[in-house]
């Protein structure tokens, strides 16, 4: 322990607290060393150690020696300022003190949690303490600013997380947008049959949701809509929404789809993208028939009006309410949110990247999501089994883990295919009783009743077969054989490599991200993973905020989710937003910049530099000033500034050149 | 600083990293996080972005010390202030210039684009440039004083820039 200097000649007085963080520093950099160390810097008043700085018994430390007038600022050395620069703030302030007259020291992930050897890690832990001990001298007391916050709130996706996200929301009395790039929300669910491992009605309990949506007073949905730009920070974003030309006026039209009866393509044209494909469609169309919002969409590309401009157009002539409009353009509507829910979802990997299991070359190979379809009551077969050539199938194979856990496209589990792989074997099963094969890798079933219903299909005459399938291929040995499609596969648990004929064959596919997801990620500001999904702020104790302050994430653009995750995650995010706009105004982060204004020449070479224009010069005094509202504090002008007129608040350039020659002197 | 391996002196340099706050320091935080070890001879300074890096930043590093020095930014597009890490890339290419007709190695100075989901870039990165700035030994800025590069200077053309300059060079 150091020896207390209280008076400290009336120059600041710092207090160092080494935090152990339990072992996970401790176990890397030598404690007692570093306090000893941190005892004889310059300043320093008060050099002490704890368990756990981050602990009520820990911040108590601070705040004694605040209250006692021991220290005036601290130093903390212990994890990432992005963990728990927020808590240290509070403590400060709880202790009486400036939050600002403090600084972080990393020795977690920087140091402890980094580098092998004890001696090396105590030697940088030494170097960070000291760089924030020189530069927590400099610095000054600040008051954070506050603004108005926007209450209403912009939900981008209608899946079921961005459903659920939107009805939360607008049932808490807020103003909700919801944006929907599709002709309806719905999303994936929407395709589904059942849902495990409760086999109810995906429908049954997705529909209601649409519809408390398209009723909802609170909501404003906007469906075949994209957010194409978004400015403004926290609680006060300007977005722009492109609402693409639906050639149906949504306002008139009433949804009797008497238009698309009327087409004068008496049978579908163009590839049914809500059935992936399985059938046509005409060119006006609804994907479905609870589609939400129910009004028809003209497709331009297929519509023969668009080609030729001589259709006799009996679609106009069938619709009542005279809702069709081919001079319809797309426009782009401009909204002020306070906050943004992202829930814009996953797309399915796909199957043709892996051609040995023979996707788009055998017709009896479908992916899991086309099976979904055929075993939909809505769906085109009218949840008949049936394949393209007719037949009801006799022999299934499910091959799991397609995209997933393999080095080659996705390293990491998608979660659901287990469930749903188990869910279709058994609906199979149910409806045409033909023999179900599982090729699997390992059954991954944790969830609340998912092993049980794993249990339930083991004794439902389903086969499961431990080992990855190696190709599926139309090789037949034997006149039986002949038409099937042959699977070879190892059975790892008895160490045989068997080849099975099926009829049919399921294609388990992983989840991956949207493919536009870094446009997506880009616009909003926010990181991804490697993998493309959206990066959470912290993955335990932040899981639906991300580093941008306001923009929340919900459902699968996060990660792999099933359908009661995505529902919980929505839940959160969106109290997360509610708990946002609710305090009604934000506190900012005052490190903004600020104008030295005996030192401006008038050079305007920090206005030009400024992407957000907080910059602005007086003509009377030729000097600039910083708009504090729209500075967001990046520094960039105080880098540019060539006559030092700028400076940023906590990051002013003394402050930095400290903190420099904090890390490379004194160790 | 050095250290001791197989009973030989090696030569621990110190390198001074400046990583901004959205992308390389959250990527260092996450390469801490997944327990991926890297040499210690890098210390970070923290900025809100690269475009708050001053050249002046680096030239004060390397007086104070350090032997090179790590500049850390989002990738291009980016950036959490839209375009501070085209300033940098700017500021850094000029100053790079600069330093190498200082007489100052290439390879003291480094700047990465690291997205905050590249915790093993930090890693490799780091592991790199101590390599890279060890086998470039100790930067010894006091030799690199006017005297030295006079004498870098050929001396016939030595004898024209005095003649040029009326035979004195105060």
């Amino acid at each position: 322990m150091s020896p207390a200097r209280p008076d400290n000649d009336g120059r600041p007085k710092v207090g160092v607290y080494v935090c152990h963080c339990g072992v996970n520093i401790a176990a890397k950099v030598d404690i007692a060393d570093t306090v000893a160390f941190a005892s004889q810097l310059p300043y320093v008043t008060a050099a002490k150690e704890y368990k756990f700085m981050c602990s009520d018994p820990g911040q108590d430390i601070i705040q004694k020696d605040l209250r006692d007038g021991l220290i005036d600022r601290a130093v903390v050395a212990s994890c990432s300022p992005l963990m728990h620069e927020p808590t240290f703030r509070r403590a400060m302030t709880e202790g009486g003190g400036n939050p600002f007259l403090f600084q972080m020291a990393n020795i977690r992930e920087h140091v402890s949690w980094v580098t092998k050897d004890k001696e090396a890690g105590t030697d940088k832990a030494r170097a960070l303490i000291a760089a924030a001990v020189e530069r927590v001298v400099l610095h000054q007391p600040l008051q954070k600013t506050s603004v108005p916050i926007h209450p209403d709130v912009l939900v981008v996706g209608g899946g079921i997380a961005g459903i659920h996200a939107a009805l939360t929301i607008a049932d808490a009395g807020k103003k909700v947008y919801l944006v929907e790039r599709e002709p309806t929300i719905g999303g994936h669910m929407a395709k589904f049959d059942k849902t495990f491992p409760t086999l109810d009605c995906s429908a049954c309990i997705l529909t209601p949701k649409m519809s408390a949506v398209r009723s909802h007073p609170n909501i404003t949905l906007w469906s075949y809509s994209e957010v194409i730009g978004l400015d403004g920070y926290v609680g006060n974003f300007k977005v722009q929404v492109t609402r693409k030309a639906r050639y149906v006026d949504e306002e008139k039209c009433v949804g009797c789809l008497e238009c698309i009866e009327a087409c004068v393509y008496k049978k579908g044209k163009a590839d049914d993208e809500f059935n992936l494909g399985l059938v046509k469609r005409k060119p006006v169309y609804v994907p479905f028939p609870q589609a939400t919002p129910l009004v028809a969409v003209i497709d331009p590309k297929t519509c023969i009006e668009f080609k030729t401009h001589k259709c006799p157009k009996d679609c106009v002539e069938a619709c009542e309410p005279k809702a069709i409009d081919f001079a319809q353009t797309d426009r782009t509507e401009e909204i002020d949110v306070g906050a943004v829910v992202l829930a814009t979802g996953f797309k399915t990997f796909d199957a043709r990247r892996i051609s040995r299991y023979g996707y788009g070359k055998y017709p009896g190979v479908y992916t899991s999501l086309e099976v979904e379809r055929l075993v939909n009551a809505a769906g085109p077969t009218g949840g008949e089994i049936v394949m393209k050539n007719g037949e009801k199938p006799k022999a299934v194979g499910i091959v799991h883990c397609v995209g997933s856990r393999d080095e080659k496209t996705n390293r990491y589990c998608s979660r659901v295919c287990c469930m749903y792989s188990l869910k279709l074997a058994h609906l199979v099963k149910e409806r045409t009783n033909a023999e179900v094969y599982n090729f699997y890798i390992d059954m991954r079933t944790p969830g609340k009743g998912y092993e049980e219903f794993y249990d339930k299909l083991l004794h439902e005459n389903v086969h499961f077969i431990r080992g990855r399938v190696a190709e599926v291929s139309d090789w037949t040995m034997t006149p039986e054989e002949e038409g099937k499609l042959i699977i070879r596969a190892e059975d790892t648990l008895i160490g045989v490599v068997r080849r099975i004929p099926v009829d049919m064959i399921i294609l388990s596919v992983g989840l991956e991200a949207q493919p536009d997801a870094d446009n997506v990620r880009r616009l909003f500001n926010i990181s991804c993973s490697r993998e493309g999904w959206f990066l959470e702020r912290h993955p335990k104790l932040a899981p639906v905020s991300t580093f941008t302050d306001g923009i929340f994430i919900a459902g699968a653009c996060q990660g792999p989710k099933d359908i009661p995750d995505s529902v919980a995650q929505a839940g959160a995010a969106a109290a997360e937003a509610l708990a946002l706009i609710d305090r009604g105004r934000v506190e900012m982060e005052p490190n903004t910049a600020y104008v030295t204004e005996e030192l401006c020449s008038d050079c305007h070479t920090c206005s030009n530099i400024c992407p957000y224009s907080a910059i602005v010069f007086n003509e009377e005094t030729e000097k600039a000033s910083v708009n504090g509202a729209l500075c967001k504090g990046c520094g960039t002008c105080v880098a540019t500034c060539p006559s030092g007129a700028l400076q940023q608040n906590l990051f002013t350039d003394e402050q930095i050149f400290q903190e420099i020659k904090g890390v490379v002197s004194y160790v | 600083m050095s250290s001791i391996e197989n009973g030989k002196q090696i030569f621990e340099p110190r390198i001074v990293a400046f990583f901004c706050n959205w992308c390389t320091y959250t990527a260092a935080d996450l390469a801490g996080t997944a327990r991926m070890s890297y040499a210690p001879n890098v210390r970070v300074v923290r900025i809100m972005c690269s475009g708050r890096l001053d050249p002046q930043f680096i030239l004060s590093a390397l007086r104070e010390g350090a032997d090179g020095v790590l500049i850390g930014g989002c990738h291009p597009g980016d950036c959490h202030y839209q375009e501070g890490n085209y300033k940098a890339l700017r500021r850094f290419t000029l100053l790079k210039r600069f330093l190498s007709s200082m007489g100052i190695e290439d390879g003291r100075i480094r700047l990465e684009w690291i997205a905050a989901s590249e915790g093993d870039k930090v890693q490799r990165v780091i592991n790199e440039m101590t390599e890279t700035v060890r086998a470039l030994g100790p930067l010894h800025l006091e030799a690199m004083s006017i005297e030295r590069i006079e004498d870098m200077i050929p001396s016939e053309l030595k004898a024209e820039t005095v003649a040029a300059s009326g035979g004195h060079h105060e």
